[in-house]
């Protein structure tokens, strides 16, 4: 099976779907002529054309409500985000108009469109760069909200996300743009709302998403050195959640860490908490833990950065608790 | 623009039948809003309620321009637009009833007036939200390569928004076939338009976009309303270009149910002053002067049966049944 970038992947999903389907653009700052700041779009406007591939002014909330309305009319519309963190220009059109339209016209007006770019920190960006936004988003009834961890996850999710009729938000990872991963050639999809085992263990759950999956690997291979197995719960969707794949690694390792990338409070992890408490309180050997980012804005310095970030070590630490190994 | 001659002094455009029908739909939003108003006070609608009593000259004047495959989109002041539409008296109340028969199925209420048949996309709750909304719409006439146009109603605050600017500087650059209808009824919620625009003639916010046309036009006179949108047409569909109206106009009432109608942001004298150019009255006396066969009585009490059968329709309509909370939040969907 090829190897290629998660960039690739993401590229792929998007040719594959513009050319399977004439109602599906791209739409977003630099997307066309520049091929994209992070490249995803790389040689789509050579080959769909300026209607196709459109360059929109520095107008988040403007270009946003263009997708909106396009949608409602039929057109399929992807709208690319530089950054989540330019989204929030926008976020009324995808809480107020997208997320809300097939409700309040009564079924009339559904919503096939996606919004997606980079989520959640880099490095030494700062402030106001850097944050990791699925749980505001996966807050919304009327979205769903997928976290791709993996090239593979990247192609297959975006393009279910492109052919779903409903407004879907993907986020995707800066930091993992130019990671690699095995990817099918011919045509497939991940189904929104499944998530996936990526690794088997039965000593602890880690329960992930988006590119903290990758840290739940690391930390996991340097777990397994001590003789610690755990399970790897990617949850690849946040928004429809499975609950199912939660409960089903949770009952047979009767331990969980909840590793995610944003902040602490009404975070994802506090949601996945929610379900495991509710559906595994008597398979539980002991309090379930989290891993997230510090309570704090993130700052520039690099030892500061790192400190504030969930990372493989706080990880691992975390696992060791939940087994009272330390 | 009216001159300001007396009005009508100029011949009175179109033919009796056409101008029958302007007035009927103009009558039939007032008698409608009235019974609205009732059936406010009663208890029967809840929530938000925004009349649009003063204003029927502009959404009957752009709407009677309008073809069936056009698309219409406005504010959550929707009521009077969405019959001027053509959208069934019946479903409309019902919707204002919270029933199931209404026609957003009692999910949206006053502000979410939706009508899939005929193009009409809405009723939108947040101030300058629908207006990229707007031009999203044009985007797809021109991907299609269709010749429709989008009319985007706005009140007049919505100039002062970032969406109008971006949404117009797109349909600008992009030439998508908009028509943004500015009704300035002078007043945003309380505070009067000379008070929050740093600008007098808001048709001039045209100008900050190369090849905009922008143009101002009494709305109180249902026929100028029609010749500025024919121009408006004729940029629109015919050069896929922009356009903004600003349609002059003022509303009678409150600027929702529970806002005193004078008092407070306005004096009674400056509403009475208003109140001499009501845009039906107004047409009904150039009507009769230019000897059009007046059945006005028959027409009130055509239109007094037809909203009387549309509250009669919603009282009996069931609520919506609680198992219908969960649906339409999604679509079931094969990807």
């Amino acid at each position: 099976m090829p190897i290629i970038t998660y960039r690739e992947a993401l590229n792929q999903a998007l040719r594959e779907e513009m050319a399977r389907d004439d109602r599906v653009f791209l739409m977003g700052e630099e997307v066309a002529v520049y091929n994209g700041a992070y490249k995803v779009s790389k040689g789509l406007l050579e080959e769909f054309g300026e209607m196709r591939v459109v360059d929109t002014p520095i107008t988040e909330l403007g270009f946003a409500g263009v997708g909106v309305g396009a949608a409602m009319v039929g057109l399929r519309p992807i709208v690319e985000f530089m950054t989540w963190n330019f989204a929030l220009l926008a976020i009324d059109q995808v809480v107020n108009a997208a997320a809300k339209m097939l409700y309040m016209s009564g079924g009339q007006y559904p919503m096939p469109m996606v919004f997606r770019g980079p989520n959640g920190a880099a490095l030494q960006l700062s402030a106001q760069h850097s944050q990791a936004f699925e749980s505001w988003l996966a807050h919304i009834p009327g979205l769903k909200v997928v976290t791709p961890g993996t090239p593979y996850d990247a192609k297959g999710l975006l393009k279910a996300a492109i052919r779903d009729d409903n407004p879907v938000i993907v986020l995707e990872g800066e930091m993992l743009y130019n990671t690699k991963g095995e990817v099918p050639d011919e045509d497939y999809i991940v189904p929104i709302g499944v998530a996936d085992l990526k690794r088997e263990g039965d000593h602890c759950s880690i329960i992930t998403n988006g590119k903290m999956a990758l840290v739940a690997m690391q930390a996991a291979d340097q777990l397994a050195k001590d003789g610690i197995r755990v399970d790897v719960v990617d949850l690849r969707t946040v928004r429809p959640m499975d609950v199912d794949a939660i409960t089903a690694s949770v009952r047979k390792t009767n331990r969980a860490v909840v590793l995610e990338e944003g902040w602490e409070i009404a975070g994802i992890g506090a949601q996945v908490v929610d379900y495991v408490q509710r559906h595994c309180f008597d398979d539980l050997d002991a309090p379930v833990l989290r891993v997230h980012q510090a309570d704090v804005p993130m700052p520039y310095a690099k030892q500061l950065e790192k400190s504030a970030k969930p990372d493989v070590a706080k990880t691992i630490a975390a696992v060791r608790k939940v087994m009272y190994l330390d | 623009m009216a001159s300001k001659k007396r009005p009508d002094s100029r011949p009175l455009p179109g033919d009796p039948a056409l101008r029958r029908v302007l007035l009927h739909s103009m009558l039939l939003q007032r008698r409608f809003e009235e019974k609205v108003g009732e059936a406010y006070a009663l208890g029967k609608i809840g929530g938000f309620c925004h009349l649009y009593i003063g204003q029927e000259a502009v959404s009957t004047g752009i709407l009677s321009m309008l073809r069936p495959d056009d698309y219409v989109i406005t504010t959550y002041r929707d009521h009077g637009q969405a019959l001027a539409r053509g959208m069934s008296p019946r479903s409309i109340m019902a919707e204002l009833f919270g029933r199931v028969d209404g026609c957003s199925r009692g999910k949206g209420g006053s502000m979410h007036l939706f009508d899939r048949n005929l193009n009409f996309l809405g009723g939108h709750g947040i101030v300058g939200g629908h207006v990229p909304v707007a031009a999203g719409v044009g985007f797809a006439i021109k991907y299609r390569g269709g010749d429709q146009v989008i009319v985007c109603f706005m009140g007049e605050s919505v100039v002062n928004t970032g969406a109008f600017h971006e949404a117009l500087n797109m349909a600008a650059l992009w030439k998508l076939p908009c028509i943004f209808i500015i009704e300035n009824n002078k007043y945003g919620m309380g505070t009067a338009v000379e008070r929050a625009a740093a600008i007098k003639d808001l048709s001039r916010r045209s100008e900050a976009y190369d090849g905009m046309h922008g143009e101002y036009v009494d709305g109180q006179d249902v026929f100028a309303v029609r010749e500025s949108m024919e121009r408006a047409l004729g940029i629109a569909r015919r050069e896929s270009k922009p356009v903004l109206l600003e349609v002059r106009t003022y509303r009678y009432m409150g600027h929702s149910m529970s806002d005193a109608v004078s008092g407070t942001y306005r004096t009674k004298a400056e509403l009475d002053e208003h109140l001499k150019r009501d845009p039906i009255a107004l047409l009904a006396a150039r009507m009769k002067e230019a000897g059009d066969p007046t059945d006005l009585d028959a027409m009130e009490q055509e239109i007094k049966a037809v909203c009387q059968d549309a509250w009669d329709f919603a009282d009996a309509s069931p609520e919506p049944p609680l198992e219908s909370l969960y649906e339409d939040v999604l679509v079931e969907t094969g990807s």
